[in-house]
């Protein structure tokens, strides 16, 4: 069977393999971390069989393209599915200390592999309709990992997400509707070549209902507000699985539209993604400067950082785009770890309130190492992954290559202030938590985690935290996938091709 | 035929975009119910519209003829509509829990997890 298949299938299975055992919590368990492992392996598969750059294409029942249903493993979807593979993996072995048992027996699991489903779906469809489908399952498994529990924050928070997003998916499936209206296909690689023919104005207009559809899945402004009021109310594993990957798969989504379909009027449509990425990465980092809730403050960043992939999505030169790819993996590996040490930092010292935290740097200087490796990558210090991937978004703009002229450069400035301030932002958590003494009766403590439960919680952030250092040591090594990445969707003919058959 | 169900259309977004406006959470969510039909109702609509042409492939023939309607819109539509069928009942069961755990139905008083 061919790995893009399985890349499906695994998590399936595992799902199902999860709901059969649900009475067994060690089995359950076993399972939800050896999916992950599988999945993991599947996707080092997918990434080695087209990492040379060839396009990977499934159809089902054999139909022909585009009459059948197509599964495309290009190169962007393969590192997804592998990233996505690598925070399943962190996020699971997390889970085991960090998710309680009642949790567990309720499917926690179960759902976690679900919802892996439809974000590796989405990935790999090659059919717009399919999408939206796998938006769905990963949308409804993320909403019963939203609620699960039933907490009262949790429920709060569950609401805007929940209504939010439905609407979001309303605008998609209306989307799709239109398109297939006025093309009669639903295929991505047919929709490129078909839209062309589309009246300008209708296109246009379908492809705003695009940009708003990934965009509230993206978290753009101004469309965010969803993500701070509600990524903060599960359990820690959940939202950093939710912060490293659900908004990428939006941004994934507006990378495949924005480079595949609507590329006739890029001035306008990828002028209007540039000034909301400008929007998006001011207003994001501005409303994490005044949070003191460690998860929520990170929820800020989550949408500031967006905005630099939307950036690099609408400069729309080569290295903007593969600026865009590395940052995507740069950030998943990232975000979902500064979320995993928040979970960390509350075990140890009882609470998410930056206030309440203190004198983690002489208790636990373990912890404070590993906090300091993604956050000083998330500010873009070098030699961090961070750095190359926003050094390489700020250089497209400078580069005077664009067809915006002065707004890239002014849009690469704001970058760079942007920058600055989460930096600013990152110094902050680290004064409050890990420099200032511990506030009085909140001294942290070790202790307060079992030995074999911490090392559950400090493995995967130490693994996730060793894979920033990687990229930032071998910069070339991922940007290279990346570069080739950005070249295959610079070249939609190719994707076209790969994908019809040479038919069209 | 389409001009009639083009104003349907944009009444049912509006009554749904209202509801969803409301306060009260399980006006939210019969908005949510309204407007999947909405959009159900638009993509039977923009699939383009054919009186009479079953899409039936005629004896001795090998295709569809041009002339019959598509039925891929009602494929799309019969999908969706089990998605949202789906998704409306765990809205249900979502909004009973947030009223248990709340005990509020006012989305207005869901703010305590809202960012300041």
């Amino acid at each position: 069977m061919n790995a893009v298949t399985l890349a499906l299938l695994t998590p399936l299975v595992t799902a199902v393999l999860c709901l059969l055992f649900l009475r067994s919590l060690p089995l359950q368990r076993s399972f939800g971390v050896a999916g992950m492992v599988v999945l993991l392996g599947v996707s080092l598969r997918l990434m080695a069989e087209v990492g040379g750059g060839h396009i990977e294409v499934v159809r089902f029942g054999n139909w022909p393209a585009p009459f059948g249903i197509v599964l495309v493993a290009d190169l962007l979807a393969a590192i997804m599915v592998l990233v996505s593979a690598i925070i399943g993996l962190a996020v699971a072995v997390y889970s085991l200390a960090d998710v309680d048992a009642r949790r567990e027996r309720l499917g926690y699991y179960a759902f976690l592999h679900f919802m892996m489903f439809g974000v590796c779906g989405a990935f790999l469809t090659g059919d717009i309709f399919n999408m939206f489908v796998w938006f769905e399952v990963m949308l409804i498994s993320s909403f019963v990992l939203m609620c699960l529990g039933g907490e009262k924050p949790q429920m709060e928070g569950a609401v805007k997400y929940v209504v939010l997003n439905l609407i979001s998916s309303s605008f998609f499936l209306a989307a799709c509707g239109i398109l297939y209206g006025q093309t009669g296909t639903l295929n991505m690689a047919d929709l490129a070549v078909t839209a062309r023919e589309m009246r300008p104005e209708l296109l246009t207009m379908t492809a705003m209902l695009f940009l708003v559809a990934f965009g509230l899945k993206a978290a753009i402004f101004p469309l965010f507000f969803w993500l701070p009021a509600s990524y903060h109310t599960p359990p820690v594993a959940v939202s950093a699985v939710f912060a490293g990957l659900l908004t990428k798969v939006g941004v994934y989504a507006l990378m495949r539209v924005f480079t595949l379909i609507f590329t006739s009027d890029v001035l306008l449509t990828h002028g209007l993604l540039l000034g909301l990425a400008g929007f998006t990465m001011v207003t994001g980092v501005l409303g994490a400067m005044v949070q003191f809730d460690f998860r929520r403050l990170l929820s800020f960043h989550i949408v500031s950082q967006i905005g630099y992939m939307v950036l690099g999505l609408a400069l729309f030169t080569p290295l903007a785009i593969a600026g865009t790819v590395f940052y995507l993996f740069h950030h998943i590996v990232v975000k979902a770890n500064l979320f995993l040490v928040s979970g960390i930092t509350r075990r140890y010292g009882g609470s998410f309130d930056l206030k309440k935290l203190g004198g983690f740097y002489a208790a636990a200087p373990l912890v404070a190492l590993l906090f300091f490796i993604p956050a000083m990558s998330l500010g873009g210090i070098p030699p961090l992954s961070g750095f190359f991937a926003k050094f390489a978004i700020v250089k497209a703009g400078l580069a005077g290559d664009t067809i915006f002229g002065g707004w890239a450069t002014v849009l690469a400035a704001v970058a760079l202030a942007v920058g600055l301030l989460t930096l600013f932002s990152m110094t902050k958590i680290w004064a409050e938590v890990f420099w200032k003494p511990a506030p009085e009766g909140h001294a942290p403590h070790r202790g307060n985690v079992p030995r074999a439960e911490r090392w559950l919680l400090l493995g995967p952030v130490a693994a996730l935290a060793a894979l920033t250092l990687a990229i930032g040591f071998f910069p070339q090594f991922f940007f290279d996938f990346a570069a080739r990445s950005a070249e295959q969707l610079m070249h939609p003919e190719i994707y076209i091709n790969a994908v019809l058959g040479g038919t069209t | 035929m389409e001009f009639l169900l083009a104003i349907t259309i944009g009444v049912l977004y509006a009554a749904s975009f209202y509801l969803l406006l409301r306060r009260g959470v399980v006006r939210v969510v019969l908005g949510i119910a309204l407007l999947s039909q909405a959009v159900n109702l638009l993509i039977f609509t923009a699939g383009g519209l054919r009186e009479g042409a079953v899409p039936f492939i005629a004896d001795g023939q090998e295709v569809l003829a041009a002339t019959s309607a598509d039925p891929l819109p009602q494929a799309l539509i019969l999908t969706a509509i089990v998605i949202s069928f789906g998704v409306l009942a765990f809205t249900l069961a979502m909004v009973h829990r947030a009223d248990q755990a709340t005990g509020t139905d006012d989305v207005d008083d869901l703010k305590g997890t809202d960012a300041t």
